[in-house]
């Protein structure tokens, strides 16, 4: 179950331009908290809240770990919020994704530009048998590179001006035709979760996606962050805060 | 000191009078590990429909200011999965139930508001914003003859009490709620959305995919007042306010203008707990104006 309420931002950190990081201290949130779950964040002057994933979750120091680009109005005001100051913040949101029973199998994470931040989580728990390809616009827009390999896992950074590939999908083909991935999680733009799909049908691999709507209430109630899936032949309107944000790629791609 | 907030709407006590708007609550549950339902006046649930509804494509929502825009469409589960999947529980939790119903046709009406009857639900709200197909797609309630046609066939089939939601898309809101009043409604709700538009100025796209939404939220509130003070003053049943309603404040002021209960939508989207913030608001005022019974705010405006 979630909670809401005001939690005190402890750290803010600007890591790349416009992008930032904070950490808000919430024990119980923390507690709770999967690897692919988001938070809905209050921000003062607004009357919609603003979904954020969680990027990290610290159980032991109860803390949430956010990263976030500034977009527009409502994330440029949340990215003005001082240390000390509180947030309201309703978390943790929605179903996160489903990790291999076996932790000792191989995964991929595939994640582009602000969707790799949630792949962080995942990372953590796989220890050294994560490999992650994230794709940034440009070498001054990587983020989190460092946290993946402290994580222990294998980084290929791909950026149209670094790197050996320009985009995640050369490299996760690569690593699927090599055989035993167990399952690819994917987090980005939608062109590249649609291709993250393709390749992982054409090698009949397991693929979860963290998709993105706009939200009203954030919790199931207001029905307006719809997202269209196919689900045994039946096509259903599914809610990106309660059914997702992590959907099976086939149903939601099929 | 605690002080009784209850209201009788339509024949229906309410333990206090803040009701979750419909739409923006679902059928409750999701609030529900939250706080103990019971402790809201009532719940209007989502908009049912006599069949399962996918509703809009998405982008369904936008924020204004001070407001949302919605084009959700009615997505819902129709009244029978209502009645099996989310009935039961909704009654054992919650105070008052509020079915709140919508359809094409004046049969739709008719067929649902027959399965209701058989249930436990405590009053049925009649949602006559939707197209009216049998007349060329504009919303039954913008006009006198459609408010009037949809009450009475609704009427002509429960014994429950009727709360007819209007919309505020009208050039004279009286004259819809007087027919209603005419074709036996208990009670009037309003207003529903406002019907509005936004565009991306860079993309040159309107910002919601249906084009056009609703509005709702803070931005709404004067209009809302205003009609629900009209209404009040041409009919003798019972007026529920709701529009933009975000703090006890405005919900005495929607009293004042002559309701007697009042519903919460778009404000609980920003604070799952503002209902309940309002009904501690409203306590508080009643303490510090030393008001025993809330009929002596209703409809007590001083008109210049
Ligand atoms: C489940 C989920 C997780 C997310 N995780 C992150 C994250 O970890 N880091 C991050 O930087 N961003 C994340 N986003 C995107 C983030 O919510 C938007 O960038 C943000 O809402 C933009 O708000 P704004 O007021 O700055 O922009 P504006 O464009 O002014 O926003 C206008 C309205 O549109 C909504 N909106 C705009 N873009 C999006 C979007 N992409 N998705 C959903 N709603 C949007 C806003 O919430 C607001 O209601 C996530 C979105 C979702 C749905
Ligand atoms: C997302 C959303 C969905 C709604 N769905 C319904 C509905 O199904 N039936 C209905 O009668 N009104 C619906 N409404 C209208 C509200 O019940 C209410 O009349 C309106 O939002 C004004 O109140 P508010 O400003 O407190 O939200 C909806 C409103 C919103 C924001
Ligand atoms: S945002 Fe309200 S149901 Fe998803």
């Amino acid at each position: 179950m979630w909670q809401c309420g005001v939690y005190p931002l402890i750290e803010k950190k600007l890591i790349s331009a416009g992008i930032y990081s904070f950490s808000v201290e919430c024990p119980d949130a923390a507690k709770a908290a999967k690897p692919g779950q988001f938070a809905h964040i209050r921000i003062s002057g607004f009357t919609l809240r603003r979904p954020v994933s969680i990027c990290d979750a610290d159980k032991e120091n109860g803390t949430l770990r956010f990263v976030f680009e500034v977009r527009g109005e409502g994330t440029a005001r949340l990215s003005e919020t001082g240390v000390g100051d509180n947030i309201d913040i309703i978390a943790p949101l929605g179903n996160g994704f489903t990790l291999p029973e076996n932790p000792a199998r191989r995964v991929v994470l595939a994640g582009g530009g602000i969707g790799v931040p949630p792949l962080l989580g995942i990372a953590r728990i796989m220890k050294g048998n994560a490999a992650a390809i994230l794709g940034f616009k440009n070498s001054g827009k990587v983020i989190l590179e460092k946290d993946f390999k402290r994580a222990g896992a294998d980084v290929t950074i791909c950026a149209e001006d670094e790197g050996v590939h320009k985009t995640p999908i050369p490299p996760l083909a690569e690593k699927l035709s090599r055989g035993g991935v167990d399952r690819v999680y994917a987090c980005g733009p939608e062109p590249m979760l649609k291709a993250v799909v393709a390749e992982c049908k054409k090698r009949g691999v397991e693929c979860e996606v963290s998709l993105e709507q706009r939200m009203g209430c954030g919790v199931g109630a207001c029905v307006v962050c719809a997202c269209r899936a196919v689900r045994g032949g039946e096509e259903l309107m599914l809610r990106v805060c309660r059914d997702g944000p992590v959907f099976s790629g086939r149903e939601v791609f099929p | 000191m605690k002080r009784d907030l209850s209201v009788t709407v339509a024949g229906v006590k309410l333990s206090n009078p803040v009701i979750a708007a419909s739409g923006t609550y679902g059928f409750g549950e999701d609030y529900a590990g939250l706080y103990p339902l019971n402790l809201l006046g009532g719940i209007s649930c989502k908009g049912l429909t006599a069949e399962k509804r996918n509703g809009n494509p998405p982008p369904r929502i936008a924020e204004t200011p001070g407001g949302v825009l919605n084009s959700v469409g009615l997505q819902n589960p129709g009244v029978d999965a209502f009645i099996k999947e989310h009935l039961p529980f909704l009654k054992e939790k919650a105070d008052v139930v509020i079915a709140n119903i919508a359809g094409e046709t004046r049969d739709d009406y008719r067929n649902i508001a027959e399965k209701l009857d058989g249930t436990d639900v405590d009053i049925i709200e009649l949602n006559i914003s939707c197209p009216n197909i049998e007349k060329g797609g504009a919303a039954w309630g913008v006009s006198a003859d459609g408010a009037a046609a949809i009450t009475k066939t609704v009427r002509a089939v429960t014994k429950k009490p009727l709360m007819v939601k209007l919309t505020p898309n009208v050039t004279d809101i009286t004259e819809t709620a007087k027919a209603a009043e005419a074709q036996g409604a208990d009670c009037i709700s309003l207003i529903n959305t406002i019907l509005g538009m936004r565009i991306d100025v860079k993309t040159r796209r309107p910002v919601l995919r249906n084009n056009t939404g609703g509005l709702s939220g803070a931005a709404v509130l004067p209009v809302a007042v205003r009609m629900v003070w009209q209404v009040a003053n041409a009919v003798k049943i019972d007026v529920v306010g709701m529009g933009g309603i975000t703090r006890a404040e405005d919900a005495i002021e929607m009293m004042l203008a002559g309701a007697k209960a009042v519903q919460v939508g778009t404000a609980i989207m920003t604070d799952p707990y503002a209902p309940l913030k309002i009904i501690d608001g409203i306590e508080l005022y009643m303490n510090d104006n030393n008001i025993t019974d809330l009929s002596e705010i209703a409809g007590k405006v001083l008109p210049w």
